[in-house]
């Protein structure tokens, strides 16, 4: 097939979600020519108008503005022994696609990690004795400081009006905020959502055990709301709808609220949608990248030389493009040569379900991210040398949805049929939750690579995934069962059930935990062991710079977008101050 | 002059002769780039574009079918194409078609080219605009359908009884005693802006029943394919800022732009400097003498309030309300600054005529991108979810909810709005 050539730009971007609309965004600003390529379709406004999103079958059942698996399947498998199977129904996690990717579905918590969580490795070294860590876990330091860090995650929460409450602000502890928060220059822009009744009750219970509940800091705005970039977000209205879903009421900070509107405007910006961005194109010397292949909506295979190219799609896809592309050396469990692939991490959840026959919880009223957590079990907030493992959780009572299908009922009540709704009609409103989102370690042999039989349509390798819970996350697990089984009983319901994964677990890919998947191109200060350096560039192809998920080298109990957006803003003022002037690596090694 | 100073002018033409010539010659150029920059915006203010940029075309290559009570008038190529455009016009010529509605060849244009406005712009305006037409515009061989009316519209030379009768070729007169910013408003919406055009009533011969300030009819609100178009002779509910926001935004805490004002607003309020906005909103102020705002309905407003956030016993309009536009306007009926436009005391929603709202409900809107508020949020159309009597019993509920105060309205007037949509 006859091959289009593109004019050439500045800077191409692969994948308009978050990353991908900051990127353009902040360098068209800068006077580049910026062109955008999206694997998806275009998604505007008119497309979630109010109520069309309000349709829990299509959007959280049938994936609505998810990948499908055919676009984007990943195999799996637990172990190196093992063969990898293809994902044909997503199930732990799913991914979205089209303008605003992932960003338009969130939840929209919006909270950073703890200072020690970005200096884990240096905490580790400092806080356990050689021999408790499990041998094979590789987890490292994120290679910048807070100080530095620090300004991009407060522009990127003004841009998302973060709505929540200040823990600490430039060193003074404040009362009713988080106060393990590193410090912050500024304030939370808006005042939090409104608690939800088990929020209140949670809270409460947490506050007399000793703990230091706060609301979570949240990207469904708690006030109407102009960013940075002049972009409006509306009040939230608690409706509910907010993970797997758009926003129908532009609450939720979205590249779609918070960026594209602004972005359109400008004459140097373009974007291309159902461009599906193939490989990059590097010159002989694999020193540099002189654009990316894609193909368009048309099928025709399109080259779209570029000066910068920013890959910017969902984690895994970054980095099965960077090994599709020949960008660094991939990654080799055995002989730990190469970081392409290496330090992949998820995350694990569960918790207790509490039932309560004479309490009306209202999940009709709610938000993605209303609730209370406490952030007291996160590494160095509480003994976990002395027992055995390291990590922790944000341990939190929520109420992100009151959409019917997804409604807890109490053991015994039959999943369909009259049962199920006599069950709901009896159930509906009188559950809490209280749930934990852990940390998950890197480890040598967890890790991605191309799969050696599995193809995508056009002839290219599926990546492959080896991912199984380790001695670590289960002892963790176990040891937060204990702690929301001591919160439970305190808060006394009814009935109860609990969802904890027991030590001989394996990792169920059928079962939804969140779409946190990081790791597999990490940023680091050495070209050994991270693939990007801290301004999330290639040690080996210094015009490209990979923004996302994928440059956390672990992860940590904080939701991942807070610092995708500031890691993301951060390289994207290192391309605007130093990169232009000096075209090469920023970081020497 | 003292020997001093000639001596200094000496010497310094002595050192500027050698690169003189030059020197001129670039200050002719950027006085010319600047002229036509200036032209540009003068082309922003008086909306140029709004009538002759059809979407797809060569910008000001003309073609836009405006459809008047007489036929449908399509507006010309006014490009500096020689053949299809203006390119052939003089500056007096170009100026009599401006500002006479008079062409080279004695044609005479019918009012929808709003030249009774124009007769008021200033020379040095006049003189940008004509140097940016022919210089900064692109010619374009785009040829606009032919205007066709029927007899007699069709007799053109009538217009000169029109023009005699109704027209005033009386340059701007300003306010005496008023403030150098009041005055520059006057200038701007009396003449560029020809706010007049929609916002004044019209008399027997569609003519605009008065064409400055000194007149009281003048801007005090009419209407346009059936929407009542609100007075603006003093927008009690809107301080000075919100109407500066309202027309450089599309948007202010209280309201968001809708009807045939989104164009205005995207293609020339918008575009225009604070200075000019701030004039145009004192303007205003003055010209309506700053009537107080009308307390809210205090005890009204919060029964609706308390009724909807109860949520029993819900009239068919109070639930139709909670069910499709709670969401945004909330319980309150505030909306939210800046984003969701406020539905208690709203012009729109009190008007005599009710078109606007049902249209509004019926239709959705969306916000135009702005260089100052590029969000573009959709208020999406209920033409779809609701019928024509639920639509009514909605429109009924907002019309007399809160400190609101206007009749009911009927199935029939939605039926009638409905037939109006185009999709």
């Amino acid at each position: 097939m006859a091959q289009v050539i593109k004019p050439e730009v500045d800077v191409v971007v692969v994948g308009l979600g978050w990353a991908g609309s900051l990127m353009s965004i902040e360098l068209a600003m800068a006077g580049l020519t910026v062109r955008a390529l999206e694997r998806g379709g275009d998604r505007g406004y008119e497309e979630f108008a109010y109520p069309k999103p309000a349709d829990e079958y299509a959007y959280a059942v049938r994936n609505k503005v998810m990948a499908t698996p055919a676009e984007a399947a990943v195999t799996v498998r637990y172990n190196m022994s093992e063969t990898a199977l293809p994902t044909r129904k997503w199930g732990a996690f799913a991914p979205g696609t089209g303008v605003g990717g992932s960003g338009l579905h969130w939840t929209a918590v919006l909270i950073r990690p703890t200072p020690t969580d970005l200096k884990l490795k240096t905490y580790a070294d400092e806080a356990y004795k050689p021999g408790i860590l499990q041998e094979d876990m590789r987890i490292m330091d994120f290679p910048f400081t807070w100080d530095e860090i620090e300004p991009y995650y407060t522009k990127f929460e003004h841009i998302c009006g973060q709505s929540g409450k200040t823990g600490n602000l430039r060193g003074q502890i404040m009362e009713g905020g988080d106060p393990f928060e590193g410090p912050r220059s500024e304030p939370y822009p808006l005042p939090a959502l409104e608690d939800t009744l088990n929020s209140s009750m949670f809270a409460e219970v947490a506050k007399k055990m000793g703990y230091h509940p706060f609301p979570n800091p949240s990207a469904c705005v708690s006030r109407a709301w102009i960013n940075p970039y002049g972009n409006q977000i509306a009040p939230c209205n608690y409706c509910g709808y907010c993970s797997k879903y758009p926003c129908l009421n532009y609450s939720k900070a979205s590249p779609q609220t918070a960026v594209m509107d602004a972005l359109k405007r400008m004459d140097n910006f373009s974007y291309e949608v159902h461009a599906n961005v193939l490989k990059v194109e590097l010159h002989d010397d694999k020193k540099t990248a002189k654009g990316v292949i894609y193909r368009d909506a048309q099928g025709n295979e399109c080259f779209q030389p570029a000066k910068i190219v920013v890959l910017s799609s969902f984690q895994f896809c970054n980095v099965r493009l960077m090994l599709l592309s020949g960008i660094g050396k991939p990654y080799n469990p055995i002989t730990e040569e190469g970081v392409i692939g290496r330090n992949y991490a998820f995350l694990s959840n569960g918790g207790s379900t509490l039932f309560f026959k004479d309490k009306n919880f209202n999940p009709f009223a709610t938000a993605g991210a209303t609730g209370q957590m406490i952030n007291d079990i996160s590494p160095g907030n509480f003994d976990g040398p002395a027992l055995g493992f390291i990590g922790g959780a944000k341990i939190h009572s929520s109420q992100a949805t009151g959409t019917p299908i997804s409604t807890s009922l109490p053991k015994g009540t039959p999943a369909w049929g009259t049962g199920w709704k006599e069950g709901m009609e009896e159930w509906y409103g009188h559950s809490m939750k209280i749930s934990i989102t852990t940390t998950c370690q890197s480890y040598r042999d967890i890790y991605l690579d191309l799969d050696p039989n599995y193809k995508d349509e056009y002839g290219y390798p599926l990546l492959r995934m080896t991912f199984d819970w380790k001695q670590n996350e289960l002892k963790l697990q176990q040891y937060l069962k204990g702690i929301v089984g001591n919160i439970t009983k305190e808060l006394n319901p009814d009935s109860y059930s609990e969802s904890f994964l027991p030590m001989d677990a394996h990792f169920d890919l059928t079962k939804y935990v969140s779409t946190h998947n990081v790791g597999g191109a990490v940023m680091g200060d050495n070209p050994k062991t991270s693939a990007l350096n801290k301004f999330l560039q290639s040690w080996d192809v210094h015009n490209v710079f990979v923004p996302g998920g994928n440059a956390f080298p672990q992860n940590f109990q904080a939701n991942p977008t807070d610092t995708i957006g500031a890691i993301t803003l951060m390289a994207a003022q290192a391309i605007k101050d130093q990169y232009l002037k000096n075209p090469g690596p920023l970081v020497q090694a | 002059m003292n020997k001093m100073k000639l001596k200094r002018l000496f010497i310094a033409n002595a050192l500027l002769l050698g690169t003189g010539l030059m020197a001129n010659a670039q200050a002719d150029d950027a006085n010319n780039a600047q002229l036509i920059k200036q032209g540009e915006y003068v082309a922003r203010l008086g909306d140029c574009g709004a009538c002759h940029t059809v979407a797809g075309k060569p910008a000001f290559s003309g073609g836009l079918a405006i459809n008047s009570n007489l036929g449908t008038i399509y507006s010309t190529n006014i490009t500096p194409d020689k053949d299809h455009g203006i390119g052939g016009y003089t500056e007096t010529q170009f100026s009599d078609a401006v500002r006479k509605g008079v062409l080279p060849d004695g044609t005479r244009l019918y009012p929808a080219m709003p030249y009774p406005d124009y007769a008021k712009i200033n020379d040095e305006d006049m003189h940008a605009l004509y140097v940016y037409f022919m210089q900064g515009v692109k010619p374009s061989a785009e040829q606009p359908p032919e205007t066709d009316l029927s007899f007699p519209f069709s007799q053109r030379w009538g217009m000169r009884f029109w023009n005699w009768a109704f027209a005033s070729d009386k340059p701007f007169q300003p306010i005496g005693g008023a403030s150098a910013e009041v005055n520059r408003g006057a200038y701007l919406v009396e003449s560029l802006g020809h706010c007049g055009s929609c916002h004044t009533p019209r008399g027997l011969g569609m003519n605009e029943k008065a064409l400055d300030s000194s007149d009281s009819d003048f801007l005090a609100g009419g209407t346009l394919n059936n929407w009542d178009v609100p007075s603006l002779r003093g927008v009690a509910h809107w301080d000075q800022q919100e109407i500066v926001d309202y027309l450089g935004k599309g948007r202010n805490d209280k309201a968001a732009v809708g009807g045939e004002m989104t164009s205005v607003v995207e293609n020339s309020t918008a575009h225009m400097t604070d200075e000019d906005l701030k004039a145009i909103a004192a303007y205003i102020k003055f010209l309506g003498g700053n009537p107080p705002v009308p307390a809210p309905e205090t005890q009204k407003t919060s029964a609706t309030e308390a009724k909807l956030t109860a949520a029993k016993n819900l009239s068919e309009g109070e639930r139709l309300y909670l069910d499709n536009c709670g969401a945004c306007h909330f319980v309150t009926g505030k909306g939210a600054p800046g984003v969701f436009p406020q539905l208690d005391q709203a012009t729109i929603v009190n008007a005599k005529d009710p078109t606007g709202l049902i249209h509004t409900i019926l239709a959705g809107a969306q916000q135009p991108s702005t260089a100052r508020a590029p969000s573009t949020l959709v208020m999406p159309g209920f033409a779809g979810r609701l019928t024509d009597e639920e639509a009514a019993q909605l429109s009924t509920f907002i019309r007399q909810g809160w400190s609101n105060n206007a009749p009911a309205v009927t199935a029939k007037d939605v039926s009638e709005v409905r037939k109006t949509l185009t999709h």
